[in-house]
């Protein structure tokens, strides 16, 4: 099993960025996947930036794959794209228009979670389509993981999304901006303020959504730690961790830590990492809200 | 009436029912979308849709007046049960539907190989977005239709248009989403359940509403969605319409209660070329279809004459059955931008 580090989210400073990759070369992951994701006007780090960044990490021994946005929408989103499929190599596709371009240039990707790969032969198609691997939805339980995968016919490589706030929704209107009532357009870039988005509460207090731009997260943390021989056994090949602002380095290891050796994923303090709280309800088909005690 | 004018969109009416179908076709629609009593459907609510015999006479009846009958069959086929996506779209061949509605593109690789004839349309729940994710689909299953997310701008829309031989079909009228459909699980967060997976959205099987002396609580799954004052119009618990705090603020975080209303950029859309305007809908009852329909009617008629404008009267009648009274241009406006 091998662990992966997944896109950033957020919307850090450039030297942020570039710090906590530099940082990240020298983790225990195989895979780090680059590249804006979420909002095209985010441009502390230029699609050249990316490109000079993943060929730091690819010389530090790490496979590099850039992620495409998941909202697709403007001219430019695609060139930049296709710019990353010629240069870069690796694509991961969250949008079908990535998939497309992956296919016009005949590169291999990786089908990302907001494809909506539901069945066996939707998977198949990917695979046929070029896809090496896949990530199911977020919202896939493992019954229904270990079903698609039952019905597949192709063979195929399963990377689970296991640590991080969920990526829940993408909008065309800019929450954040709208928080500080600005227009998308003039956003001043608000989301640097926030390094691991915005908390929204309920009106009697309870933590529910984040607010990451057009993205919308959970407020807790979904986690697998505690389920790693279930998630193990599922046929999975890489375990994604989600960038957070701070402790991914701890959160890293905490899953190398576990993979060797079970008993280990009780050892770190979670309340200090991950002080929002951690859930699993997708894992076991329930809401994803939800925290099924494991351990 | 449908339209005589070929180079107006044709109107696409919702029917959750019988009596809607029949109210969309007197009312003027081109065509009627609507879909099974079952998963496959993504508005898949108690007591809405058709079995295989109402829909049969459905499409007589509709067929009957020179319109079109669309079957969506539009939730993500779950592992596992495949087949009951396939037996439907079976079913819609059969039943002599003139398309599918389709988002998954197993379920879309089956269709065009076992049923070549049937015309496939790439719903909105396929979540495409750009004209490279319309083209994919054209070149692998020869899709005529795509029909956008209420996300693109109008020359977004329009710049799809120009890149890709896919018939656009966009939405004119209905309910909001204000997250790129078939990108959002936000409901599947809160109760387990989302539109992809079940069909449903914030699904009635777990709402409560609380009256607590004057006021009243809106939950979801537990969760309090919105909370109402005295004398404030209570809303249905739509996760993404509650109110919600964010820093000191308690406001509408994500949208207001409100409906999509594009009758004031009707002549923007028909001269990009946009060949189907759809109305939102399956859920609400015949008498919504009617007066939507008949408005969207007229308006369309009406929209190539260069002194289009909207008239009052229109304005009035959606704004009757507009969600929480309000109504958006949405993304087709500069605020959203």
């Amino acid at each position: 099993m091998q662990l992966t580090l997944g896109p950033l989210l957020y919307y850090w400073s450039r030297q942020a960025t570039l710090d906590f990759y530099a940082a990240a070369a020298d983790w225990e992951v195989s895979t780090i996947y680059l590249g804006e994701v979420v909002c095209a006007r985010r441009h502390e780090l230029r699609t050249s930036d990316w490109l000079a960044l993943g060929q730091q990490l690819c010389q530090a021994g790490k496979t590099v794959v850039y992620s495409s946005q998941a909202l697709l929408e403007s001219g430019s989103d695609l060139s930049s794209l296709r710019r990353f499929a010629k240069e870069g190599g690796l694509l991961e596709a969250n949008d079908l228009g990535a998939v497309k371009i992956a296919r016009d240039l005949a590169i291999p990707y990786i089908a990302g979670p907001h494809l909506n790969i539901y069945n066996g032969a939707t998977l198949d198609w990917h695979q046929a389509a070029g896809a090496i691997r896949w990530l199911p939805s977020l919202e896939a339980s493992r019954a229904a993981i270990v079903a698609t995968l039952a019905e597949a016919k192709l063979p195929i490589e399963t990377e689970i999304f296991a640590h991080g706030r969920l990526p829940l929704a993408f909008s065309a209107r800019c929450f954040t901006a709208r928080h500080y009532d600005l227009s998308k357009d003039a956003c001043e870039f608000k989301c640097i303020e926030h390094a691991d988005g915005q908390l929204l509460k309920t009106r009697e207090g309870q933590d529910f959504l984040r607010l990451n731009g057009i993205q919308t997260q959970s407020a807790a943390c979904h986690a697998l730690i505690h389920d790693l021989a279930s998630v193990t056994n599922v046929g999975a090949s890489h375990l994604r961790i989600s960038p957070q602002a701070q402790f991914t380095a701890e959160i890293v290891a905490a899953y190398a830590a576990a993979l060797a050796q079970p008993a280990a994923a009780t050892q770190f303090d979670w309340q200090r990492i991950n002080p929002e709280g951690l859930v699993n309800g997708y894992w076991h088909g329930q809401a994803g809200i939800c925290r099924k005690e494991t351990v | 009436m449908p339209s005589l004018a070929p180079h107006l969109p044709q109107l696409i009416c919702p029917a959750g029912s019988l009596p809607a179908l029949k109210a969309a076709v007197q009312s003027g629609a081109d065509a009627v979308y609507l879909g099974f009593k079952n998963a496959t459907n993504a508005r898949n609510f108690a007591g809405l849709n058709f079995t295989d015999s109402q829909l049969k006479s459905g499409i007589e009846y509709a067929q009957s007046q020179g319109r079109e009958v669309l079957i969506a069959i539009n939730t993500y086929p779950q592992a596992g049960r495949t087949a009951e996506w396939q037996a439907s779209i079976d079913a819609a061949a059969d039943l002599g539907a003139n398309a599918v509605i389709l988002a998954d593109l197993g379920l879309l690789e089956y269709a065009t190989r076992r049923h070549p004839q049937l015309r496939r349309h790439l719903s909105v729940q396929g979540s495409a977005t750009n004209f490279e994710a319309v083209n994919l689909a054209y070149e692998h299953f020869g899709i005529s239709r795509a029909v956008l997310p209420r996300v693109l701008t109008l020359p977004q829309i329009e710049y799809v248009i120009k890149n890709t031989p896919v018939e656009i079909e966009v939405f004119g009228f209905g309910s909001l989403c204000v997250m790129a459909e078939g990108r959002c699980i936000l409901s599947s967060y809160a109760t387990g359940e989302s539109p992809n997976t079940h069909g449903v959205c914030s699904p009635a099987s777990h709402v409560q509403w609380l009256p607590k002396g004057d006021t009243l609580d809106t939950r979801l799954n537990g969760i309090l969605i919105d909370h109402f004052e005295k004398d404030e119009p209570a809303g249905y618990p739509t996760l993404c319409k509650g109110r919600f705090e964010v820093g000191d603020a308690s406001y509408y975080a994500m949208e207001e209660p409100t409906s999509l209303n594009a009758l004031s950029v009707l002549p923007e859309l028909i001269r990009m070329g946009v060949k189907a305007i759809k109305v939102e809908g399956r859920q609400r009852s015949p008498a919504y279809v009617s007066e939507v329909t008949k408005t969207l009617r007229a308006a369309i008629d009406a929209a190539s004459d260069p002194r289009y404008s909207v008239k009052p009267a229109w304005q009035q009648a959606l704004s009757k059955v507009s969600e929480g009274h309000q109504q958006t241009l949405g993304a087709y406006s500069r605020p959203w931008r």
